[in-house]
Formats: structure tokens, sequence, C-alpha cells
């Protein structure tokens, strides 16, 4: 594959390790934090670990688009297939998440709630088109990857003049979450691995400030194994040298200004929720979007009686250590003992990305 | 089935008709599918005794093999097959991967109200030319109709028998530290076709089933003298549980081999773009083989002989492993487990 395969070239992988062993200072030690979880989906995948040396340590970071969801807004989704009888559209990766009750929307589906996959939301503004006797509600999760599009499905949505067509909106945004984890860090960090998706969105610029007041240093990266082991050297460069600033080896994609079409379109139909409960990171102030007041008829919360209510986690669940980089899968007792992908207590155990489910599938050997 | 002759009723028809309660309810209506339809497509001197059951001849010397596959699947009709046709291959792939020479089919279809007939026609002689094909005839079979919403159209089930010759013995439990294994071709391609075709994800390079039939290609693999201790189709879960099955069976380890692992470019490129790996993804025209790592370039050459392993490839080996995991030396030279998954492969979203 074109653009790919390019990334994953085992020749200069080697190459690349070999540089960050000459390069890293055996008399120190190097905690680096990836963001995203795609970075540890990568890291896990391509067995990365086996590459650095061992005074080079990877700390998960939150950015795992399911896993910082909160369960009540799990369960509020669930209430509105359940209760409301609406169709409720959600991407892959939510399906398995575990709600109170021991319901998952997977499993209320099989209870008889009309609960669809869907691989964009645009999905469920035709599906809404197609049966206008239905009530269709898009669970929209994720970060600024995946919240223009929510934003531009909206607008589509007001266009057509939908009115059987809503969004429960739970986007959170990355640079609060950034600051949330330096303000009160689980583990003392020498530098980020930065967002590679988010950052196409917002740019590299939006970091400067965060490298400067925390003094981290920052490589954003893309999500294969070759971008991921050149930031780690460049992050290592930089302590070496020590520097911190923003560095973008993500340059194929990521521009410091970022796109501002999708920026615009967020910016018109998101503000800012004044807070927002996030899974094992607690209640962060301005994290989160929420729909404005001018598309509110597409806010399923307007529309809808089904208030969010916070839920405390299991109460052995470490989701919350992990998520903040404070413990890694194998610190948590219920790790693959109860807590498995087929049975999931926390949601680091669901989605591919998260620390538990990178780890219990690629990682326990 | 009962032997009815066609001329006893007049026509179905096949171009605009459609199931109703009463093509399965035992009366004239299904003695008149079953005659235009089943008995006209699949006839054959079993199927034409007309009882209950069909009586075959004795298979002679060997052990009798026996397998059963419920096949559902949507949508019915994809890029290079059809459920008709996968119901025939997938059964008569699980006989032949247990050494066995498939001889005989039983087929039973439940149709849901409202299917159309012509659909129906070309299932039927979709399964028809696959069963010619193989020269394994369907010499027996059942109908049944449900009420509209109480199906998908058509499931079908089938039943395969066959026969072992004397002195073949192959199982999930006898691969041995040290043994190679090989697939048969390219990983993913049924499950990637399926998903696309499913969820209207338009590619630019078409992807096709691999759905066929595989005991062609096993009788020469069996007949070059490797020491072969297992062969399976790996399909619902991928090359990933079929592995992880046969470790946990045999009670051995396995290590891979990324690099080596056949995916054709568009089917790798869409589990890209989805964010899934071909490793976990439905095969219905592939096996995988465990042998004597003496006989694996002997062996990888008869498959690649072969018309249906043209692209077969020694994927890694077998090891001694108390946890019996399936690990991946991956393409950068790290190491991963293979796992299998816990449900369907979901996309991510990131």
């Amino acid at each position: 594959m074109k653009y790919i395969d390019e990334f994953r070239d085992g020749v200069l992988a080697q190459q690349m390790a070999a540089s960050i062993r000459a390069e890293a200072d055996p008399a120190r030690t190097y905690r680096f934090m990836e963001f995203c979880g795609g970075h540890t989906h990568a890291i896990s995948r391509y067995g990365l670990s086996d590459l650095l040396p061992d005074n080079v340590r990877m700390i998960h970071g939150p950015g795992c688009p399911v896993c910082v969801l909160p369960i009540g807004r799990v369960d509020q989704a669930i209430r509105l297939a359940l209760d409301h009888g609406v169709t409720l559209c959600a991407y892959g990766d939510c399906l398995r998440v575990p709600a109170s009750h021991g319901l998952s929307l997977l499993k209320a589906k099989a209870q008889g709630g009309d609960i669809r996959m869907v691989y964009s939301c645009m999905d469920a503004v035709t599906l809404a088109q197609q049966h206008p006797e239905k009530q269709v509600v898009f669970f929209a999760i994720g970060f600024e990857t995946t919240a223009p599009p929510t934003a531009v499905a909206i607008q589509r949505a007001a266009a057509l003049g939908l009115d059987n067509f809503s969004v429960i909106c739970c986007h959170v945004l990355t640079l609060p979450a950034i600051a949330g984890i330096l303000d009160a860090p689980a583990v003392p960090l020498d530098g980020l691995v930065g967002p590679a998706h988010v950052s196409i969105v917002i740019g590299s610029q939006p970091y400067e400030a965060v490298a400067e007041r925390y003094g981290k240093p920052i490589a954003i990266a893309g999500f294969e194994p070759l971008d991921v082991l050149q930031a780690i050297r460049m992050l290592i460069r930089q302590v070496n040298a020590g520097r911190a600033v923003v560095e973008n080896e993500y340059t194929r994609a990521v521009e410091p200004a970022g796109n501002r079409k999708a920026q615009a379109a967020m910016a018109a139909v998101f503000t800012r929720r004044e807070t927002f409960e996030w899974r094992g990171l607690g209640t962060l102030p301005d994290s989160a979007l929420r729909i404005r007041s001018t598309f509110a008829a597409f806010d399923a919360e307007m529309r809808f009686d089904a208030p969010y209510s916070p839920v405390p986690d299991h109460k052995a669940c470490e989701c919350g250590a992990i998520l903040r980089g404070a413990k890694a899968p194998q610190a948590c007792k219920l790790f693959a003992t109860v807590c498995t992908p087929e049975n999931p207590l926390g949601s680091c155990m669901v989605s591919s990305e998260g620390a538990c489910a990178a780890h219990y599938t690629y990682g326990r050997r | 089935m009962s032997l009815i002759r066609l001329t006893d009723f007049p026509a179905l028809d096949l171009r605009n008709g459609r199931v109703d309660m009463a093509h399965g309810a035992g009366g004239r209506a299904m003695a008149h599918l079953i005659a235009a339809l089943f008995a006209r497509y699949l006839g054959n001197d079993y199927l034409g005794q007309g009882d209950d059951g069909a009586v075959l001849p004795s298979a002679g010397q060997g052990q009798w093999v026996m397998a059963t596959d419920a096949h559902v699947v949507s949508p019915l009709f994809f890029p290079g097959g059809d459920i008709g046709c996968l119901a025939v291959h997938g059964t008569i792939n699980d006989v032949a991967v247990m050494g066995a020479r498939p001889l005989y089919l039983a087929a039973a279809f439940i149709l849901e109200e409202g299917f159309p007939l012509a659909d129906l026609a070309r299932i039927v002689q979709s399964m028809a030319d696959a069963a010619h094909a193989a020269g394994v005839p369907v010499v027996t079979g059942d109908t049944k109709v449900v009420e509209r919403g109480k199906g998908d159209g058509v499931f079908i089930a089938t039943t395969g028998v066959g026969v072992v010759p004397p002195g073949r013995s192959l199982s999930g439990r006898y691969a041995q530290a040290g043994d190679a294994i090989l697939v048969s071709g390219s990983l993913g391609d049924h499950g990637m076709t399926i998903l696309a075709a499913r969820e209207g994800l338009g590619f630019e390079t078409p992807i096709v089933s691999d759905t066929a039939a595989l005991h062609g290609l096993i009788e020469c693999m069996l007949n070059s003298g490797a020491a072969i201790r297992t062969l399976r189709d790996p399909t619902r879960g991928g090359l990933a549980a079929t592995l992880n099955e046969i470790a946990r069976q045999s009670g051995v380890g396995m290590l891979l081999d990324e690099r080596a692992l056949p995916v054709k470019p568009a089917v790798r490129a869409a589990c890209e773009f989805l964010g899934l790996d071909p490793i976990n993804v439905a095969n219905e025209g592939k096996l995988v083989a465990i042998c004597a790592q003496n006989d694996a370039k002997t062996l990888l050459g008869v498959m690649r002989a072969h018309p249906l392993g043209g692209e077969a490839a020694l994927i890694g080996e077998v090891t001694a492993d108390p946890r019996h995991t399936v690990q991946m030396t991956t393409a950068l030279g790290g190491r991963r487990m293979v796992d299998w998954l816990s449900g369907d492969p979901l996309p991510r979203i990131c």
C-alpha cells in the first residue's frame, strides 16, 4: 500500500531503533506519554516496546475516545433506545462499552433496542431521511477528529429540514485533557507524543502554549510505527538538549494552523460546555462541546427527557488511574482475570485503542 | 423430498412469483416448488428416489466423517458467489479438512415468506453448479417456510459426509513443536467482500469472495507424502481464531512471521481503512496446514501448483509454549500476541 508501507518498513525501523538506543543517555530515564489511543494501538500492534531501550518508557495517555466516555453517557444512549424507542446510531467501538445494570449498547440491542452501527454520522442522517417515522439519534463521541463530521451532519440535517434527527453530543477536546494530565501528573513525564488525526484538524500551533507553560517537549506523530519511533527520537533529542518545544513529525498531514474548514464547521455548530465529566480524569472545565442554541432542535438532550447522571466506576476498576498514566494495565487486579475483552468491566478493555485491550490482545507474553 | 414429475403441475412463476406459506405446508404447492426448483436443478439418482431419506451405497473401507454447517449471510448475493455455492463449499471443506473424500450433501432450506422465487432459483442453480463442479451431489433435503419478518430471505443448512481412506488421520490435536504452518492463499477476501457489500462501502478495486471447494487441493496435498498433522479452513474469526483453536487443542504455541502473511492489496487497504486486521477476517476458500518442518517446502510446492493454492505461503512454526499462545514477529521485528477476538471485529473511529 502506497504511503503506508513506507512507514512500516522493518529495515528502517531497526535503524531508527538503533539510533534511539545510541542517543538515549543510559544515565537517565525517559518517560513519554503517547496521548492517543491510536499510538497505544500502534505501539502494541507492532511490538515497538521491544525495539526501545529499557530506559525509554512509554506511558499510555487518555486519548482513546471510547475509554474517556463515562458510564452515565452510555446509559443516556441506552435509555433513549430502550425507553424512548429511538433508532440509536453509534460507531462500532461504542457498542461493547459497559454501562449500568450489566448493559451495553450491544446488550440493549438484544433486549429490543433499535441500535445500529454506522461508519459515518452521515449514515444516520440518511437513515433519518429514509425513515421519517423514526426518531434517529446519533451518539457522537470522540475528540476533534470526529467532531467536524458531526458538525457537518447537523448542518446537513438542518439544510434538509429533518425533524427526526438529533445528536447526543459527547465530543471532547484534546488540549484541556493534556492540561488536566500535566496539571497533576500521576507520574513525572519528560515529553508527549502529540495526537495525529486531532492535530490534522486543530494544527500544531495550539500545542505551543502547552509546551511552554509546562516545559515539556511535544512531538506530533502519525499513527504508523515509524512515525512513533521517529517522534520518540525527536523527544529524546529535545530532552538531551534541554529544549521543550512543539515539533511536528507528521508533516505529511499536519499544518501549523490545521484544517480551517473543519474548525469553522465545529465553531458554527458547537460551543464549549462549562464542565464535562471524563472517565478517569474527573470533571474538567471547558473540555467538551455541546450543540449551539441555533441548532438546539438537533440536540437529543433537549429533545428527549434523558438527563445525564454520573455513575461511579466499578470499585476495583483502575481505568481512571490507567487513563492518567498512573498505572499500567497489568497493575489492575481485574486485568485479564475478571475484566477481559469478552466481559469488559472498564472502558479501557473495550476499544482496541484502550490501553488494557491493547495489552490484552497484543502484549501478554 | 418426494419424487414429483414436473409435468404434474403448471410451471412456477419464477420471474415474478414469491415464496408463500403454502410452499412449506406439505401440500401441492410445496411439491410443486420441489419439482420445479430443487429437483430440476439439483436432481440426481439419490434425490430421485423420492423417499424420506437417501439410500446410499456402501463406501467400502475407511472411516466416516460427517460435518454440518448452517449458512446465514447478508447479502445473499455478493461478488464472487452467493449463499447457494457457499453452502456447498463450506460443508465440503469441513469434511475435506478431516482428510475425507466428500461424497454426499444434504440441504435444508428455511425460506422467508415473500422471498422472490427468481432469487431462490438463482441460489439453487448456483448450489447445483457448485455441487456438480465438486462432484458431490445433494442427495436429500428439506424445505420450510417462515412468516415474513421471521427469517432473512434464505437460510441454508447443509450436512456433508465423506470417507477417510485407511491410514489417514488429521486433527487439530496433532500439531507438534517445530512443525511448519502454511496457508493456501490470501487472507480475508471473503469477510471483506461481505463487509463491503453489506455496508455499501465502495472501493475502487473490487474485492471478490474466495468461496471455493478445497477437496481437490487437499487430495493433492495428502497424496504428496508430506507428514500433514492438521488441516483447517479459517472461516469466521479468520486465521487468528483457527490457529488459537489448534494451539489449544494440541497444547502448543505458534509463532507467525507477519511479513509472510499473504494479503491482497485491496483487502489490506480496506482493512486499513476500517481499522481491521486481515488475520481476524473470514475466508471461505482457504486452508491452514500444519506439517512436519522437513516436508514444508515439498508441501508448499504442491499447494502452489494447484489453482486454489497459487499464493500459498509458509507463515510460521509451531512452538513449545505451556500457555498455548499464538504470537507474531511483526514486520518491524517486534513481537506481539495474536489473540482471538471477543466478537465481530468492530471498526475503530480514530
